[in-house]
């Protein structure tokens, strides 16, 4: 792989800008012929696949496996491609050093990128295969067939791709001009093949970065700030010797359940002793060194609980100077909507407005909301002859890469970053920040690997989370029951302060080093996937419209992608908003959201659903039962999604229980049913949890959800069945799938609730408090 | 210093403070992946092992508070060539996304198996209420027990 440079990133290549590929880019001079997906910024075929000389294809992606199945759907496209088994098809990923840059595994978009080049690719050297066997065998490549790696001639003589594999030359520009295989003639994709990865994890094998274990590895921990922005001012070291002495257990519990992060005064004018690394040491049991730059402080030992305890112990007894303080949670839609936005009409539709018609409103908000994997975020890294070699669960090794550069002033091309799975992420959380924590750390471990985990409550104080939201959306209802105007604003801050955004760096620890760096800018991200506005388009048919984007620039609480972006958000007000409209005319939702919606497959999926479920047109709820809808096309792009939620209400508690979920899905073409499968009930469940039950508590001087106590979600006895439909569209493009489900689901459980009990809840979540001041009132 | 634990049926001396939490013995002394590192305070269930049969939180035991006992992780149930009904039942129903809590979650389904070998779904749910699953896969993973139960997760 060559070098890609700071420029190229700059230029877009990387990161999330991927999802705009469908927009025409800017023309440089002489630029080579657009190729489809990710082949346009990876031109060669050998970055993609080599067969060997046992016949065997080594096939390398840029994307990565977060648990959502990718890899084993990528080794089917390109096994059905080159007509191997797949069990001689073997995936490398996310590597700097040895796959493609395909920026940032992100936005249900490596079916459709990184698939896409890779069928193109398969084809391609398949047909190069063909060709030297033709030569070789006298033969028209025409009439030879492929089976299992083995090329037939019509009378009956065979070459494998063994044989053919030394003198086929691969290294050479993709054309795309090779025709892939029609869907009928596939025999892998579309079948419901097992996980690659699932094996390992059911059985302790190395299955995440959280299990590498190399030679002589040290263990590391941060001791964060008390909060954003504070300065390290020095230790009081006495009470590191007071407080060593403890149970481990105890002060983990302590520290991670309890408020003690702010019980000691900061910046309280008491002088504070210097930072003496001999003497920390001396004090502290197994510790290699105690790392400080400017604010960023970190300990490394030779176990990893001794460095645990020497991050406590640190913890407690480093003074520093608070920084700005946090909005206040009571009023945190207020004080986001008096901030100065960046506005954009994303999109407008004139028509005269009918006589007759009757204007409504409604204003809806959705909380900051946590990524919260299971795991906290976790990276060996290593520092050896001027090379920083990092692993790492980043979505996107290459924007990582670019970063870390910048934070440890080293060339990128003298940093490797090389992908392991981690704990599902859903989005830009700490993977990569803790890369960078890793990689400082090792610089003081005299060529050892460090490996570094956050603790639970890093994860949760320290993450970027899902904004907060606000949606105001107006229509005008004609005298006939239709929709005559649509006005719908939105005010957000970013969704993405990935690696990938350029300007800047993104990584958490270089803003507190004593050279610190800054973050890039936010930007507003181009419809038609949008950030904040993704999905704030609606796909119905409204002959006048007209949405606003409002990027709101300051950022009170770090925050960046979440699980399809603004899309959760803004489909659980359009689709709320359609119900509210539907009762006022006095319709069926279903029938009301088919009246409004011309496209073929939204219609196919909302109907599919609606028979699922055995929907009852004009079926109301009975005051604690009630059913509701949701619908989305994801991005206005992407996979096709109807939910249908059965929720009961508990009036005495408040308490929402969702009992059954239906779901109908249309992706295109579908590559693996049972990943596919997997992803809408995840999203489905994961929606669930969101919609019922999740928000980020802060007050101004801390953000408060720092534990599953404090941040609840959903637990096994509380989660829906769902019932999923996929419609196969063989004939048709592949679409991403992992987002799809979220916002419908929301919507679909809050318009149940209203169906139940003729309330609407418009601020998530939807928690017992707000369900009994709704039936109060 | 150094502790003796029982783990998988042998004797291990472990160069541990007594108040080291089992779970990075396990991890980083034994060489033993499947508990993971969730939470630290008995809330996830991600490090759920078995200690004398019963589910216990790893990340909040102390390896001084052991003794004699039988810890039992799920790299002893069984291989990937050779998987305990559990195991096996996890893959074929294809019970993992992400999969990090997944092997506490076959720890907390083998304890719940052992003792109620029959259980309904109801059961199920209510044995891994303690288990938290962020990627949405508890339908699967209820199914995966079930299916275990049925051919004989016991063993």
């Amino acid at each position: 792989m060559n070098a890609i440079s700071r420029r190229d990133f700059a230029a877009g290549l990387g990161g999330i800008t991927l999802a705009f590929t469908f927009a025409p880019r800017v023309a440089l001079a002489q630029q080579p012929a657009r190729l489809p997906g990710s082949l346009d910024n990876n031109r060669l075929l050998d970055a993609w696949i080599r067969i060997d000389t046992n016949g065997n294809a080594t096939v390398c992606t840029g994307k990565v496996e977060l648990g959502q199945g990718i890899l084993t759907a990528l080794a089917q496209i390109a096994a059905e491609e080159l007509d191997l088994p797949l069990g001689r098809v073997q995936m490398i990923s996310g590597d700097t050093e040895k796959t493609p840059n395909e920026g940032v595994t992100a936005g249900s978009q490596s079916i459709e990128n990184s698939g896409t080049a890779l069928r193109l690719a398969g084809a391609q050297v398949r047909a190069i295969l063909l060709e030297l066997a033709a030569k070789r065998l006298g033969a028209d490549a025409a009439a030879l067939t492929v089976a299992e790696g083995v090329v037939a001639a019509p009378d009956g003589r065979k070459l494998s791709y063994a044989e053919l594999a030394a003198a086929a030359d691969l290294h050479r520009e993709a054309t795309a001009q090779a025709r892939p295989k029609p869907a009928s003639a596939h025999r892998i994709v579309g079948k419901p093949i097992a996980r690659r990865d699932i094996p390992a994890k059911v059985t302790g094998g190395i299955a995440y970065v959280q299990d590498l274990r190399l030679p002589g590895m040290l263990h590391g921990r941060i001791v964060r700030p008390p909060g954003y922005g504070a300065k390290f001012e020095g230790f009081d070291q006495a009470r590191i010797k007071a407080v060593r002495d403890g149970t481990l257990v105890g002060w983990i519990a302590e520290r991670e359940m309890l408020q003690s992060r702010i019980s000691r005064p900061l910046g309280d004018g008491a002088k504070p002793e210097g930072f003496d690394e001999a003497r920390l040491k001396a004090i502290l049991p197994g510790v290699v060194a105690v790392v400080r730059d400017g604010s960023f402080l970190g300990v490394i030992a030779e176990r990893e609980e001794q460095a645990i305890k020497a991050s406590l112990a640190l913890a407690e007894s480093a003074r520093w100077m608070a920084g700005p303080p946090l909005p206040d949670e009571a009023h945190i839609y207020d004080r986001l909507l008096a901030l100065p936005t960046e506005d954009k009409v994303v999109n407008e539709k004139q028509a005269a407005l009918p006589e007759g018609v009757k204007f409504v409103e409604a204003t809806y908000r959705k909380p900051y909301m946590a990524h919260a994997a299971i795991g906290p975020s976790c990276a060996v890294a290593q520092l050896s002859n001027g090379k920083m070699t990092v692993w790492t669960h980043s979505q996107g090794v290459f924007p990582l890469r670019g970063n870390l550069a910048m934070a440890l002033k080293m060339p990128a091309e003298n940093i490797r970053c090389i992908h392991a799975e981690g704990s599902g992420c859903y989005g830009h959380n700490a993977a990569d920040d803790v890369a960078l924590d890793a990689a400082l750390l090792a610089r003081a471990a005299a060529g050892r690997p460090v490996r570094v985990q956050w603790m639970r409550a890093d994860e949760f104080l320290w993450e970027p989370f899902g904004p907060a939201m606000v949606m105001k959306v107006r229509a005008a209802l004609s005298p006939a029951g239709r929709i005559a105007d649509w006005n719908y604003e939105l005010w957000s801050n970013t969704h993405s302060t990935r690696p990938s955004e350029p300007g800047g760096d993104n990584l958490l620890a270089s803003w507190y080093l004593a050279e610190p760096q800054r973050p890039a800018p936010p930007r507003m991200m181009p419809q038609p996937a949008g950030g904040g506005d993704r999905n704030a388009v609606p796909l119905y048919d409204f002959p006048r419209q007209r949405i606003v984007n409002h990027l709101i620039r300051e950022m009170p609480l770090r925050v960046s992608a979440l699980r399809s972006l603004g899309a959760y958000a803004n489909v659980f007000a359009t689709e709320s908003f359609m119900d509210e409209l539907a009762l006022l005319a006095n319709a069926d939702p279903v029938a009301f959201r088919l009246a409004h919606l011309k496209d073929a497959r939204a219609r196919a999926v909302i109907e599919a659903v609606a028979k699922k479920a055995g929907w009852k047109p004009g079926e109301r709820g009975d005051g604690s039962k009630g059913r509701g809808i949701g619908f989305a096309k994801y991005k206005n792009l992407a996979t096709y999604v109807a939910v249908i939620a059965d929720v009961e209400i508990d009036r005495a508690s408040g308490r929402i229980a969702v009992p059954r979920v239906y779901a109908a899905a249309d992706a295109g073409q579908i590559v693996n049913p049972d990943g596919l499968e997997n992803q809408i009930e995840g999203g489905i469940v994961q929606s669930t949890s969101w919609t019922l039950k999740e928000e980020v508590k802060f007050d101004p001087t801390e953000i408060r959800s720092r534990d599953w106590d404090t941040y609840p979600i959903l637990t096994m006895p509380e989660v829906p069945l769902v019932e999923v439909e996929l419609i196969d569209r063989p004939e048709e493009r592949s679409l991403g799938a992992g987002e799809a489900a979220q916002g419908p689901a929301a919507a679909a459980i809050a318009n149940a609730f209203a169906a139940a009990t003729g309330k609407r809840l418009r601020d998530l979540p939807l928690t017992p408090a707000r369900v009994k001041a709704v039936l109060q009132g | 210093m150094a502790i003796n634990i029982k783990v998988n049926g042998a004797m291990h001396s472990v160069p541990a403070e007594p108040d080291t939490p089992l779970l990075y013995v396990l991890r980083n002394d034994l060489g033993l992946n499947a508990a993971k590192f969730g939470c630290g305070l008995a809330q996830c269930g991600a490090c759920t092992v078995l200690v004398d049969g019963k589910p216990v939180r790893s990340c909040v035991t102390p390896i001084d508070t052991l003794g004699q006992s039988e810890i039992t992780t799920l790299e002893s149930l069984g291989t990937v060539e050779r998987p305990h009904p559990l195991q096996a039942a996890f893959m074929t129903e294809q019970a993992a996304q992400c999969g990090y809590c997944i092997a506490g979650i076959i720890m907390s389904a083998k304890a719940l198996l052992d003792r109620n070998p029959q259980p309904s779904e109801a059961d199920v749910r209510q044995a891994l209420a303690g288990n938290l699953c962020r990627c949405g896969t508890h339908n699967r993973i209820v199914r995966a027990v079930l299916r275990a139960a049925q051919t004989g997760g016991r063993i």
